[in-house]
């Protein structure tokens, strides 16, 4: 009877871990769905960028009032959780922190989550009226209904629920008050309960050590589900974002073979594939599903944390036109997400279910009122890139179902005819210099 | 009407066994366009007032791909660039100016990986530069004080992290520089890239140029400074729809030292 504790927290220790494995595994299944990207070269810039971006939350101070509640969030989750390792430590053995023998180190180490714990729910507070009393306007576009907008509140509660637990259980722990080390916040809070017998205390302390750990467990595996992947994402997804200038769009290696192929007079256009050729389905050009999508947009569609500063600097979104670069990402995630409960419930196997990204996620409208303008790419924190997936789905558009506007086809045929995008004549291109 | 300009071809200078030290990328707009012929001739009094030996490839130049690959037609883009890139490697061309962003972005960047490998600048870059080695000398005496913002075009500023070049410029024109409140990378677009010059735009409230304008407008300024023939389109289109054109101008970089300089 007396490990029963221990046994209880294995077992949702490990169920916890197990499921989050799956998703993790699941995760990977889904970005790999993608096409295959050269994302090799200057590694140690990769590096750099991760630890300036990611770590460092250098795009998030851009503006500066969201960037500073965020950082105490995010120092606070990840220094916080070292308390977990005792939880862990002290719910296998059945010690009680099992590292308070560290003494004053103990004191000023749970002193300072204390302190943490309090800036953090106080900016938890902040950004709950962001979104809810002041009503941000990019909070409440209309990609922000239903799901994504009670997500977001529900990260908030999340995590004012466990940290607010964190400093009840501290409070309530008799044993840790009389060392008076490190209860810095608490002991404020102990008095509170100052009225009640041992025995109920240690219940309370008990519970709240209980759904503290159990709330971390379930929040892990709220993640998969969640905009708030993007606390693990954001790493691999800053490693892998594109190191070229942001003007500088990929050249469709597809269509470089076919024009080398045109220009080259002695090309045999009926010649076998070369040996070792194994690609012999001719090459989709651009995207109109998520499987056309290289693995990076897709990973930059799992890690989208609907933030919508891309949205809010919008030049397309800002005058009034149904763009919005978040919603391609959570289109792009959404559908990515169909595909693979598609596979996981035909044995691996993805049965055509007659959707695509393109028109049953993604309107046309939306691609076609890009300027590409880079505003998205440069307001993104995580260096997202929602301009790629615009461009992939007009090339899907223009070269597979020439299905252009009609006045770029216009545009378009000047350019083959006269090389302008007016129909000007080519031999008219120097009159400038007499006129 | 207007002074004679001088603009060799690269097709003369090969005839006459020379190779400039440049290539003026005029783009498709500086070319035809009749407010970007303006900025055109107004860039080309700076070269011919600085002596520099350039060249222009005339009637063998073409759009450079740009919009037809950000509409989506990157066969288009590529057969362009192709054509290009063989133009301008068999008359061994290794720098290139250009007023147009859209240019210079398209030949810097997406024109390496297909075998065009030159030293690309914007025609900002290349004014800086001509100021730096003394071939022209700055003077405030047209622009002493006027207040002029200036509107960040997206393929020289976010795309290229080009934002103080053009900005030095108008300070040693001595210009009162005025930012708008969305500028450098938080700067609008001016609504015409990506192809968007060319179509009508979606349903929405109001159109690009017009919020940017609106902008500038908060400025109060005296000119819209730009460095692209789009933008340039985009803003005086807009300051018509404001009827402001009596009172504010739209103008290149090119054009406002062109003028400090009574070319």
């Amino acid at each position: 009877m007396k490990f029963i504790p221990n046994i209880l927290f294995l077992i949702a220790l490990i169920t916890g871990i197990v499921f989050f494995a799956k998703n993790v595994k699941k995760l990977i299944r889904n970005i790999k769905l993608g096409q295959d990207v050269d994302v090799s070269g200057n590694k140690s810039q990769r590096w750099k960028n991760m630890a300036m971006i990611a770590l460092g939350q250098s795009k998030m101070v851009r503006r500066p009032v969201a960037g500073i509640l965020h950082i105490i969030v995010y120092l606070g989750f990840i220094i916080i959780n070292i308390e977990v390792l005792e939880i862990i430590i002290d719910g296998i053995f059945g010690t009680h922190r099992v590292f308070s023998f560290l003494g004053s180190v103990y004191g000023f180490l749970i002193g300072s989550f204390e302190v943490l714990a309090v800036l953090v729910i106080i900016s938890i507070l902040a950004f709950w009226a962001r979104r809810n009393i002041i009503k941000i306007k990019r909070f409440w576009k209309s990609e922000m209904k239903g799901w994504p907008k009670n997500d977001g509140n529900y990260i908030l509660y999340f995590e004012l629920v466990l940290m607010s637990l964190f400093l009840v259980m501290n409070a309530t722990d008799l044993h840790f008050q009389t060392m008076n080390s490190g209860n810095v916040i608490s002991q404020f809070i102990a008095p509170i309960f100052s009225g009640l017998s041992e025995g109920v205390l240690h219940i309370i302390e008990r519970s709240a050590w209980w759904l503290h750990i159990l709330g971390i467990l379930v929040f892990l595996n709220y993640l998969y589900y969640s905009k708030h992947l993007h606390i693990l994402l954001a790493f691999p997804n800053t490693f892998y974002a594109k190191l070229t200038p942001n003007g500088q769009f990929n050249n469709l290696e597809a269509v470089t073979n076919e024009v080398k192929m045109m220009m080259d007079p002695n090309a045999d256009p009926f010649a076998a594939p070369a040996e070792g050729d194994d690609d012999d389905v001719p090459a989709k050009f651009g995207a109109s599903d998520v499987a056309d999508l290289n693995w990076v947009q897709l990973l930059n569609a799992y890690t989208c944390t609907e933030c919508g500063r891309c949205t809010s600097e919008c030049p397309a979104n800002l005058t009034g036109k149904k763009l919005s670069p978040r919603k391609i990402m959570m289109d792009t995630r959404d559908r990515l997400e169909e595909v693979g409960k598609n596979i996981d419930a035909n044995n691996g196997e993805f049965k055509d279910d007659g959707k695509q990204l393109l028109d049953d996620y993604i309107t046309r409208e939306e691609l076609w009122a890009c300027t590409t303008c880079n505003a998205c790419v440069e307001a993104c924190p995580v260096s997202i890139n929602p301009l790629s997936i615009i461009l992939d789905m007009r090339r899907y558009l223009v070269m597979e179902q020439s299905a252009a506007p009609t006045e770029l086809n216009n545009m378009m045929t000047n350019i083959e005819n006269n090389g302008a995008m007016w129909p000007y004549n080519q031999m008219d291109r120097l009159n400038w210099k007499d006129e | 009407m207007s002074e004679t300009l001088i603009v060799p071809t690269m097709a003369d200078l090969m005839a006459a066994g020379k190779t400039p030290e440049i290539l003026f990328w005029v783009g498709s707009a500086g070319s035809y366009d009749d407010r970007a012929k303006k900025i055109t001739r107004a860039f080309v009094k700076i070269l011919n007032k600085a002596n520099v030996d350039f060249a222009v490839l005339g009637t063998e130049e073409s759009s450079t791909g740009d919009a037809a690959k950000r509409a989506g037609n990157e066969f288009l883009f590529q057969m362009q660039a192709v054509t290009n890139i063989e133009v301008l490697n068999a008359y061994e061309v290794k720098k290139i100016v250009t007023a147009d962003p859209h240019s210079y972005n398209t030949i810097k960047n997406e024109y390496p990986e297909l075998g065009g490998k030159y030293e690309v600048l914007h025609h900002t870059q290349f004014i800086k530069q001509l100021f730096d080695e003394g071939r022209i000398k700055p003077s405030t005496k047209t622009y002493n004080g006027t207040r002029v913002t200036f509107h960040d075009p997206c393929y020289l500023g976010r795309a290229n992290g080009v934002y103080e070049v053009p900005r030095d410029l108008l300070k040693l024109a001595g210009v009162e520089l005025v930012e708008m409140k969305r500028h450098k990378r938080t700067s609008l677009c001016c609504g015409a890239g990506g192809a968007q010059m060319f179509k009508e735009p979606e349903k929405g409230d109001k159109d690009v140029n017009v919020l940017r304008t609106e902008d500038a407008l908060k400025t109060n300024p005296k000119i819209i400074a730009t460095g692209c023939p789009y933008c340039n389109t985009m803003m005086t289109d807009g300051i018509k729809f404001k009827e402001k054109e009596s009172e504010i101008a739209v103008l290149d970089i090119a054009e406002i030292i062109a003028n400090s300089q009574d070319l």
